[in-house]
């Protein structure tokens, strides 16, 4: 079987900054892959491909064996690749629900008469969020007053409930604290258990390790390296993403002022 | 008036977290509950101080003020959700109206034909507010200032031009006259006391405009783009037309506007309307909306021209000087600012 999503030597450039440059890595269903690196390292630059927000310049990008290239995030939406970004997942003043349906909203009636059915839209907005074991107490709440880790679980919510086969989420741990990054991944890990494939885009090894199933390692716009879980442990994921012998060699060298 | 009547439906649905102080969170996330506070208080006050103000005349005459500016104050109010302004509104007015008037007494076009026309003009030119600033990426209170200017220029200028002077007149005589002023500029009785036409115009362009708001695809998009454009894009919603078609509604309603005006007068000047597109962006300010987009409400807009309406007949019944409406203004003005921002704090604050 294909995978979900494949990356097959993308390459972008931005001018004549190249800002990613031969990049492979593949998303299967049920599977977590991780895309790390430090800032600058081009993660954001994939995920922009792999959403439809930029076009790639070379190399293939085939959802579900065929090549295809997005010329909007729309367009990936209907490929089922949906996304969901740190900073910008939602209208803060905007209610629970209508955040939850925005861009594919319930209507009843027809042609001028077609108006939204906001009774579906609480209901299924409550069900879909309590189906991920989100519990909120209403659904009509303005989402800026959730704190940052619920935001990213209605998002996550949100795509799920609308059949998304991909789910890219770009740092949805950054801005969180311990537990509430700890109830974000839960709900990556059950994204994933639905049959979902995840990109999982981090800085953070340690949030990376529990759930990932691969990890593709960035370093100025290039692949530092693709490894299964069985292939590393946290230490040497954590070491390569660190700088790894870089570090060790600075280490050395720090040492060496000591004395 | 058409706000949304959630109690019914979310009481179906008991949660025994949800304590009483639900009621009046909701009531304060209604960004129209200060305006009605204020028309409450204003209404009171001249009501009390003045004798004419609640006679059916008195009624009549600040409704009609209200009317015109309440038109334009709902159609800029949804402009002000979707997170732009227009500068060119109020000048507006005056080019619709010069446009209509010029085609119907200087060429002899049929009066409904010249509407016609002034309504493709302005179409035409709030569609280009809305592209040039979309396309370039501006502040749309630069470019339509641009407009604005633009279009305070070619008022007097063609003006000028055509007539030798800066005012049209004679629409009286122009041929489909007393049909289209039927529609936009004639009265109707009620308690023995003549209304203009253009109350219920007010009165349907605002039911129109809060049921697209809050019932609608397209008003939920309106708030979208106003609260986050690169959140709606990123989940979907076609921004540039949502933030388009609202600068074309702008214009549309300042057509509307120009249409009653011609009509009802039968001239213009063609330095009309300069000014008035701060009174618009006030009265919507009063009903609750947000300079930065993503919050307000178009029952509020309307009852932030009623406000206006009332206060400035008001001081006249009360005989004071007129000069006194400029200062009730600013005071006001402050006054609903201050009360949106804690209320909007409040609204955010609120985790229920």
């Amino acid at each position: 079987m294909s995978p979900l999503l494949e990356a097959r030597g993308i390459g972008k450039t931005y001018g004549s900054v190249i800002a990613l440059r031969d990049v492979s890595t593949v998303v299967n269903a049920g599977e977590v892959t991780c895309v790390l690196g430090d800032n600058g390292a081009g993660k954001s630059t994939l995920i922009k491909v792999l959403a439809g927000v930029h076009r790639h310049d070379s190399g293939e990008l085939l959802v579900g064996g065929s090549a295809v290239t997005f010329s909007s995030p729309r367009e990936a939406l209907d490929q089922g690749i949906a996304t969901v970004y740190q900073d910008l997942a939602v209208v803060p003043l905007m209610s629970v629900w209508r955040n939850f349906f925005l861009g594919s909203e319930p209507t009843v009636g027809f042609g001028p008469f077609r108006f939204l059915d906001r009774k579906q839209g609480r209901r299924v907005t409550r069900t879909a969020l309590a189906d991920m074991g989100i519990d909120l107490r209403d659904v009509e709440q303005p989402v800026g007053t959730l704190s940052g880790g619920e935001r990213q679980c209605v998002a996550i919510a949100r795509a799920v409930h609308f059949g998304a086969k991909v789910l890219i989420l770009d740092e949805p741990t950054a801005a969180l604290g311990v537990k509430q990054a700890g109830v974000v991944l839960k709900y990556v890990a059950q994204a994933r258990d639905r049959g979902l494939g995840v990109v999982l885009i981090t800085h953070n090894p340690h949030h990376a390790y529990p759930v990932g199933d691969r990890f593709l390692l960035l370093k100025r716009g290039r692949a530092l390296g693709t490894y299964e879980k069985s292939q590393i442990s946290l230490e040497e994921l954590t070491r390569q993403m660190a700088g790894g012998a870089e570090l060790e060699a600075l280490a050395h060298e720090l040492r060496g002022a000591d004395e | 008036m058409t706000s949304r009547s959630d109690t019914p439906e979310l009481s179906a649905l008991p949660d025994d977290r949800v304590g009483s102080a639900r009621l009046l969170d909701r009531l304060v996330l209604r960004p129209e509950i200060g305006a009605l506070l204020g028309a409450v208080l204003v209404f009171a006050f001249f009501s009390v101080a003045t004798e004419r103000f609640l006679s059916t005349g008195g009624v009549a005459t600040w409704l009609d003020d209200a009317s015109t500016l309440g038109i334009m104050a709902v159609a800029v109010a949804l402009l002000m959700i979707g997170g732009e302004f227009d500068l060119s509104a109020g000048v507006m007015t005056a080019s619709t109206a010069l446009v209509t008037a010029i085609l119907a007494t200087r060429l002899g076009w049929n009066v409904w034909l010249a509407l016609l026309a002034s309504l493709a003009f302005a179409l035409a030119v709030g569609a280009l507010n809305g592209w040039l600033v979309l396309r370039t990426g501006l502040p749309s209170f630069i470019v339509t200032l641009g407009t604005f200017l633009a279009l305070q220029g070619l008022n007097l200028g063609v003006t000028r031009l055509v007539t030798g002077s800066v005012q049209v007149s004679g629409m009286r005589s122009a041929d489909g006259y007393s049909s289209a002023g039927y529609l936009f500029a004639s009265t109707f009785t009620l308690g023995g006391t003549a209304f203009y036409v253009s109350i219920l115009w007010w009165v349907l362009v605002t039911v129109v405009a809060a049921t697209v708001l809050l019932r609608t695809r397209f008003g939920n998009w309106i708030f979208a783009v106003g609260g986050s454009p690169l959140s709606s894009r990123a989940v979907g919603v076609p921004v540039l037309r949502t933030k388009v078609l609202l600068f074309m509604t702008t214009a549309g309603a300042a057509w509307l506007v120009g249409s009653i005006n011609i009509l009802r007068f039968t001239s213009v000047q063609a330095n009309q309307g300069i000014g008035l597109e701060f009174q618009y962006i006030i009265a919507a300010v009063i009903g609750g909306c947000l300079l930065t987009g993503g919050f307000g409400s178009a029952v509020g807009a309307a009852i932030g021209a009623l406000i206006f309406g009332m206060a400035r007949q008001g001081i006249v019944y009360a005989n004071w000087n007129s000069d006194w409406f400029q200062l009730f203004l600013g005071v006001m003005l402050l006054a609903a600012v201050l009360v949106n921002n804690a209320l909007r704090r409040r609204a955010e604050r609120v985790r229920r």
